[in-house]
């Protein structure tokens, strides 16, 4: 019976009762950010975003300087021969181009890695509830709005930190391969700097902005679908649009509203052409659409039975 | 019934107290204007068939799903109303609610972070729940007993005064069954409130104190076991006799109730053995076989819940009723 079981053990030698206090905000970051450290699915995911961002940066320059080879050596990279007296402008006119577009070239390869992080924002609270952890989180942490915001806190940290690294360690990787023909170019320089952050802050607001799809959506399938969708299907679709600018219905009206176009000039200003937007307005706009996917999020999970 | 107060120098208020709970889903009732309260230092068995709205009510009272209307606190307050919530109330709702990628440990230790208890807390609840080898293994791998260990060590880790357990023995083996039992016994002799969901009346015969019967999300009875079964198993008399028709009505006229079992026999409700056997010498009337019978408490329950039960497996209404008599006689 009762002796089986130690007792001091049972009343929990370990547990104060008359604590001070209450839980709250900072005990739900320390729990949220020992399941996000405590589960192998992270580390594989953001090295993988990681691996693809930096690659696909570095494979894109070392084309890029390949074209200059090729044109140095007399014939386009089709291997059409290149008139010698236009061989010098051409390859001085294609550097330029290069140089110009240097650092959205190596951060070319976060195109690909805001997918990843955009499954990994929305497993993040999905798979609370494809588990079935949600009932056991919101028993021991009841207060749903600090569950949910310290959540949201440590997501956004954890791929606010991965986004950056990849973002810096793509561009000097790039700017590394770029540097065999002088084509470069340096954090110093105008607009580099902003645009390497902003690959960062872009990573992890895509991130979050699936986080919060997945609040609204709860399965992730469907929110991986979403996110998806928002980010990139729209981007395609606004290609089957009337081509220049007509009135209100011109493409880069409503280009400059698309998620992707809109947040995506911080980093790739150098490849997407003219936006309406700045850099930092259109970034407002897309961090304005992750906001209202959040806030969303929360506004059904205060009022959803879990 | 529910004297408050009855444990010397406890706060009357440590307790799981319902009034009027109700929840729908859409036009489902699951929970129905129930009201009741359990009190400390006993086991208070939850019992009701499957679908009966025991899982639900419990959700409620964890604040997990929003009650229709009717109010439930613990402790007096709503659960996210309580500082430290995990240190008052622990629940195992369900043992497959886990990431199973993540080792038990970690598991424990992200809960018993929201609610700042050390992690030397976790290897207690991990020693007494026998999962220390274990410890560091990721969850997905665990047997179904030892997952449920893992949600009674969650339960556990804020030793908390109110313990809450949904259909704990489930799937368990006889082993794990007897250590559950022994826990919550344990556990309630040291005051805390004991809430135990189940299904089994013969479970609940041998573990809890109190009994909260409740079937289509309604209550059907509260009281202690002993007077449950004392109200609940009717005393009956099995009769065998070729003049069925004289006897059931000199029987009904003596004001018991008489219904046939399925072998033919005649089963008399509120008589004695001595009467029955009196009113057939009175009444010239031969007996083949004349016994007492007690009905057991869980043919009483199924009897109780008969009306309550979700789906009859598909069984026509005039024949369900038959079945219903037929068990209980």
């Amino acid at each position: 019976m009762a002796s089986t079981i130690a007792h001091e053990r049972l009343v929990g030698g370990a547990v104060a009762h008359d604590a001070p206090g209450r839980a709250g905000f900072f005990g739900a970051v320390r729990s949220e950010f020992t399941k996000i450290r405590s589960v192998r699915s992270t580390y594989w995911t953001l090295l993988a975003l990681f691996v693809v961002c930096v690659g696909i940066g570095a494979l894109f320059a070392w084309g890029q300087t390949e074209r200059l080879a090729s044109i140095a050596g007399g014939t386009t990279l089709n291997g059409h021969p290149i008139p010698s007296a236009a061989q010098h402008s051409f390859l001085a006119q294609r550097e330029a181009e290069i140089r110009s577009a240097a650092s959205s070239i190596s951060l070319f390869g976060l195109l690909f890695g805001q997918l990843i992080i955009t499954v990994v924002g929305a497993l993040t609270i999905t798979s609370e509830y494809s588990t079935g952890m949600i009932r056991t989180s919101l028993t021991t942490m009841p207060r749903r709005g600090t569950w949910f915001a310290a959540k949201a806190v440590v997501f956004g940290l954890v791929a606010l930190v991965t986004g950056l690294v990849t973002s810096f360690v793509s561009f000097f990787v790039g700017q590394a391969i770029l540097s065999s023909w002088h084509v470069n170019v340096t954090l110093g320089q105008h607009d580099v700097l902003r645009s390497v952050i902003g690959g960062g802050l872009f990573l992890a607001v895509c991130g979050l902005m699936s986080f919060g799809i997945g609040a609204i959506l709860r399965h992730t399938a469907g929110a991986i679908s979403a996110a998806i969708g928002l980010l990139f299907v729209l981007l395609i679709l606004s290609n089957f649009l009337p081509g220049p600018p007509s009135g209100w219905f011109g493409q880069t009206d409503i280009d400059k509203w698309i998620p992707f176009y809109a947040g995506a000039h911080i980093w790739q200003n150098q490849m997407l052409g003219v936006n309406p937007f700045s850099p930092w307005i259109g970034f407002g706009v897309f961090c304005a659409y992750a906001a209202a996917a959040i806030i969303g999020g929360l506004f059904l999970f205060l009022r959803r039975d879990a | 019934m529910l004297i408050r107060g009855v444990m010397p120098g406890r706060k009357e208020s440590k307790m799981i107290e319902a009034r009027g709970l109700t929840k729908k889903y859409g036009d489902t009732v699951a929970v129905d204007n129930l009201t009741f309260a359990v009190e400390p230092g006993k086991i208070t068995g939850f019992l009701g068939p499957n679908g009966a709205g025991k899982t639900t009510t419990m959700r409620l009272i964890l604040g997990l799903d929003r009650p229709t209307s009717g109010t439930v606190q613990v402790n007096g307050k709503q659960l996210r109303q309580l500082a430290w919530p995990m240190r008052e109330v622990g629940a195992l709702l369900d043992a497959k609610a886990v990431h199973g990628g993540r080792s038990a440990y970690n598991h424990l230790l992200c809960l018993a972070q929201t609610n700042n208890l050390p992690a030397r807390r976790v290897t207690e609840v991990l020693d007494l729940v026998g999962l220390h080898e274990v410890a560091r293994k990721r969850s997905k791998g665990f047997s179904l007993g030892m997952g449920q260990r893992l949600g009674i060590a969650a339960a556990l880790l804020g030793d908390p005064s109110i313990l809450m357990f949904d259909e704990p023995v489930n799937g368990l083996d006889p082993e794990g069954i007897l250590w559950i039992r022994n826990l919550m016994k344990a556990l309630a002799s040291e005051g805390r409130t004991v809430f135990v969901s189940s299904h089994l009346m013969s479970e609940m015969e041998n573990t809890a104190d109190e009994l909260i019967v409740i079937g289509r999300g309604r209550l059907i009875a509260q009281s202690t076991v002993a007077e449950f079964i004392a109200e609940n198993s009717q005393q009956s008399v099995r009769v065998s006799t070729p003049q069925r028709g004289l006897l059931a009505a000199a029987a009904a006229a003596a004001g018991a109730t008489v219904r046939d079992d399925a072998a033919g026999k005649l089963v008399i409700l509120g008589l004695t053995t001595a009467q029955v056997g009196d009113l057939a010498f009175e009444n010239g009337i031969r007996l083949h076989e004349l016994a007492p019978a007690q009905a057991s408490l869980e043919e009483a329950f199924m009897e109780l819940t008969a009306s309550s039960v979700e789906f009859q497996a598909g069984l026509p209404s005039d024949q369900r009723d038959a079945v219903t008599a037929g068990e209980v006689a």
